[in-house]
């Protein structure tokens, strides 16, 4: 087998850290090969060189054998390398045959005909199902990724980045996207496929090529490589998949919601005559598919939306009339869905954010003045007990860090609150295992001190996990309330499809 | 050894201000005239003695405070068109207490400056009710607010303040009512314009930055500027954060009004909007918004204005050559980024030699 794409002895240092260290990259013809690295590690640095976003330092990069020099993405495009990222990059308000043609409409006259054709074409050769006259705005985040892989295809990319492409995805949308990306390589593709999710190596990769801080480790044959020696070998030590937690012992209640009416953005009810408790000493996980009015509750409860009608009590306080800073104050840590958004000021240094809470409190500032001393400190231990990696270590403006380590901060600076009542919003996503473990561990241990913990997540198995009971939410309303160890995927499942499972209701009733 | 070469803010404005004046000197080439002997005598307009260079300071007082309002409130993410305005409400106050207010010197200034500061604040913080409350957009805003101030003038200045010879102006404060100082005025060698403004401008530099990066205020104004979800998910109240910042950059702005009508000119003028509002918004995107680099490049247009006068009288270029290369320089620093690169690129040309030379 010949190899379609050699990155040879990459180096790239960045200012105080050094994202690849001598790498070596190759990938066969026709493969899915994948790269597996914890956050940070040098993934996303080492497809920004491939795709011409940077330039290496050192190191040769040669395309079906022959030595090539990759400039800026065009370079690459015509190279036959393509690249879906993270975040998509489309216009909601043009079809999808505009998206895909953008920048390579050729000619005066638009000729939106042909194209449609041929994307109609490649999207039944492939698998893809995508109608190239629908307006993105209204088709689902799976199908835009897919007009994302329509885009390449049309500009005959050979060789396929994919760079996280589940991280938005319902479980159900990763199955339909493993199964398109078989079918790219039948179809003769190569795929770069760059995770931290072990169990879809597992499923489409072929070989995997792990990296850790910046360095080479391994290149494995993903068939005979256990999940376990992989996630070791990405980490540096052994991973547990598994929590060990005792079983919960609840007491009191802490967060208390009650008959509760939210609108969204739409302006119709997200979130409908929802009642829950939350005791101390218990997380109870909220089961459901994206967009079932999960965000709309979460931002209920902290205050960032306000409520149409019902009760939200935490400690006994009714706190439906209190803005953030009073709720933060009664005891409310959160850590938010979306981390570029809410999470951090990308602008400031991580020291200013990680009392960004709490900064006008003692000990941070007196009589109004900031006391940089103590407040440099807190943020040297969050980063020391979260293990936040960044170039210029807490003076780094939060914006240069990678996802995970922002993630880690944000989830650092939360429990560092103790918090009485902590929402936890898809804590760990974009973290590798090492990071998804350890923040676990943490969110039993804050459970053990004797704090609520409400958890959100559109990950089952993180659900399964950590949650003492489970709330499955589908249309905003409360479905039901499970306990975890009496009950199994396939019931919550069916639940969050919007089904009562029948025998689950004699149990927690509140 | 290492050389770790960063682009910073100042390498940037520095080198917008180098090419706006290689630019200047190309028009001047093109309409004929020398370029060596026109930026002779535009600097030596502003420094040639110690009487231009008190004038200078005088000139880029004004500047130096309008810039700093108008990067006060950038660092709060807002944009105050309105210190055209501001300065002229806050000129008004100061004018009023000056014509009206006889009390001990120093009690006096120290009202004459709290009323120019409340006059301005009050001027700016319309704008940031009406943001805080309606989402009006500041700049929509204080433009309006421009406008209400300027009739205001016109109505207000004829009918209470109205000078012995032109119905146009107000009557010319004592000199003893003004800013200008007899010792500060023989330091700089008899300079007619220089007056206490100059130390007015400095504390005001010192306290902002103080503000910035030691308060908790600070801390706010910024976090509300720089990501407002952020800020609202962390409790900071953002619209209260909205109005201070605004009634701050307005106060600003009023005491460039009264260091102008009270310090650099002694009476008000109706029907003229003070074009340093705009120039301020200038001054703050050199000086990056930042207290200390508004403080230089205030000085800076000072200079280029103060100079103009006697390039024109010197030589034959005309003074709007000294405003294509504020305006060339403004073009210059929007375009910063251009300059990041460059400098970004120069800097990993030179670690890659050191590299190859053997260093580590």
């Amino acid at each position: 087998m010949s190899h379609v794409i050699e990155m040879l002895n990459i180096r790239k240092e960045f200012p105080g850290i050094v994202a690849n260290d001598d790498i070596t990259l190759q990938v066969e013809q026709g493969e899915i090969h994948a790269i597996l690295g914890e956050n940070g590690a040098g993934k996303s640095t080492l497809m920004s060189i491939l795709f011409g976003l940077y330039r290496a330092d050192r190191g040769t990069i040669k395309v079906r054998g022959k030595e090539v020099h990759i400039a800026n993405p065009n370079n690459a495009s015509a190279l036959g390398i393509g690249m879906v990222h993270q975040h998509f990059q489309l216009v909601q308000n043009f079809t999808v045959t505009e998206n895909i043609i953008l920048g390579r409409e050729g000619g005066f006259i638009l000729d939106r005909r042909t194209a449609a054709k041929r994307i109609k074409a490649l999207s039944e050769q492939y698998g893809l199902s995508i109608d190239p006259y629908s307006i993105i705005s209204d088709i689902t985040v799976g199908m835009q990724q897919r007009v994302e892989i329509l885009k390449m295809l049309y500009r005959d990319a050979e060789i396929l980045i994919f760079d996280e492409p589940t991280a938005v995805l319902t479980p159900q949308e990763i199955d339909e996207l493993m199964q398109i990306m078989r079918n790219l390589v039948k179809e003769g593709k190569s795929i770069i496929l760059i995770t931290h999710k072990l169990d879809e190596i597992k499923a489409v990769a072929d070989r995997c090529t792990i990296i850790r801080r910046g360095k080479f480790v391994d290149l494995v044959d993903v068939a005979t490589t256990s999940q376990a020696k992989m996630a070791a070998m990405m980490v540096g030590r052994q991973v547990n998949f598994k929590v060990k937690k005792k079983p919960a012992e609840p007491k009191e209640p802490v967060l208390f919601i009650k008959d509760l009416n939210v609108l969204n953005n739409k302006k119709v009810l997200g979130v409908k005559d929802f009642s829950l408790e939350v005791r101390s000493g218990e997380i109870v996980g909220i089961a459901g598919v994206d967009g079932n009015g999960q965000t709309e509750l979460v931002e209920a409860i902290t205050g960032l939306r306000s409520i149409a009608s019902g009760s939200v009590q935490i400690n006994g306080t009714d706190i439906t009339e209190k803005d953030i800073k009073e709720r933060n104050e009664i005891g409310l840590g959160h850590i938010p869905e979306d981390r570029q958004k809410r999470g951090l000021v990308m602008q400031f240094p991580i020291r200013d954010n990680m009392v960004i809470k709490e900064y006008y409190r003692k000990p941070f500032s007196k009589n109004g003045l900031l006391k940089e001393e103590v407040i440099r400190k807190h943020a040297q231990d969050i980063c020391d007990a979260f293990d936040v990696r960044s170039g210029e270590g807490i003076e780094s403006a939060a914006g240069k860090l990678s996802g995970g380590n922002q993630q880690k901060a944000i989830v650092g600076r939360e429990m560092m609150l103790e918090p009485n009542l902590l929402i936890a919003v898809q804590p760990t996503r974009g973290l590798d295992v090492g990071a998804i473990e350890y923040i676990h561990k943490r969110l039993v241990e804050h459970r053990d001190k004797g704090h609520a913990v409400l958890l959100v997540s559109f990950e089952l198995d993180e659900i399964f996990n950590l949650s003492d009971r489970i709330a499955v939410m589908n249309s905003g309303r409360l479905i039901d309330t499970v306990f975890t160890n009496e009950t199994n995927e396939q019931d919550v499942g069916l639940m969050m499809t919007g089904v009562k499972v029948r025998g689950a209701d004699h149990e927690s009733t509140i | 050894m290492k050389v770790r070469f960063k682009s910073n803010s100042f390498v940037i404005a520095l080198s917008a201000v180098v090419l706006g004046l290689i630019a200047g000197g190309i028009f001047m080439a093109m309409i004929g005239s020398d370029p060596f002997e026109g930026f002779l005598y535009l600097f030596k307009g502003g420094l040639m003695n110690i009487e231009r260079i008190g004038n200078t300071i005088a000139t880029a007082t004004t500047l130096i405070l309008v810039g700093l309002s108008v990067s006060f409130a950038f660092k709060t993410g807002l944009f105050n068109i309105g210190a055209s305005g501001q300065m002229l409400i806050g000129g008004l106050c100061a004018t009023l207490v000056a014509h009206f207010v006889n009390i001990p010197r120093p009690l006096y200034l120290v009202v004459l400056i709290a009323a120019a500061l409340v006059g301005g604040a009050i001027w700016g913080i319309i704008p940031g009710l009406l943001k805080a409350k309606f989402n009006v957009h500041e700049v929509v805003a204080t433009i309006m607010m421009n406008w209400i101030a300027y009739w205001s003038i016109f109505y207000f200045v004829p009918a209470f303040l109205k000078g012995p010879f032109l119905e146009t102006e107000s009557k010319s404060i004592l000199l003893e009512k003004s800013l200008r100082a007899a010792w500060l005025n023989k330091l700089f060698g008899g300079s007619q314009y220089i007056n206490l403004g100059i130390f007015v401008a400095i504390v005001a530099i010192i306290l902002i930055k103080f503000i910035l990066d030691k308060t908790t205020l600070g801390f706010e104004l910024k976090a509300v500027g720089s990501n407002r979800y952020c800020a609202e998910y962390a409790g900071i109240r953002v619209n209260r954060n909205v109005i201070i910042s605004m009634m701050i950059a307005g106060g600003l702005a009023g005491l460039a009004g009264m260091v102008f009508y009270t310090g650099y000119a002694s009476n008000m003028q109706i029907g003229v909007m003070p074009s340093m509002g705009f120039d301020g918004i200038a001054v703050a995107l050199l000086g990056a918004s930042n207290p200390i680099g508004v403080f230089f490049s205030g000085f800076f247009f000072g200079l280029l204005q103060s100079g103009k006068g006697f390039m024109n009288a010197m030589t034959d270029v005309p003074p709007e050559i000294a405003d294509t290369i504020i305006a060339t320089i403004i073009y210059f620093t929007a375009t910063s980024v251009l300059f990041k690169r460059f400098w970004d690129w120069v800097a990993r040309l030179l670690s890659v030699k050191f590299d190859k030379k053997g260093g580590n």
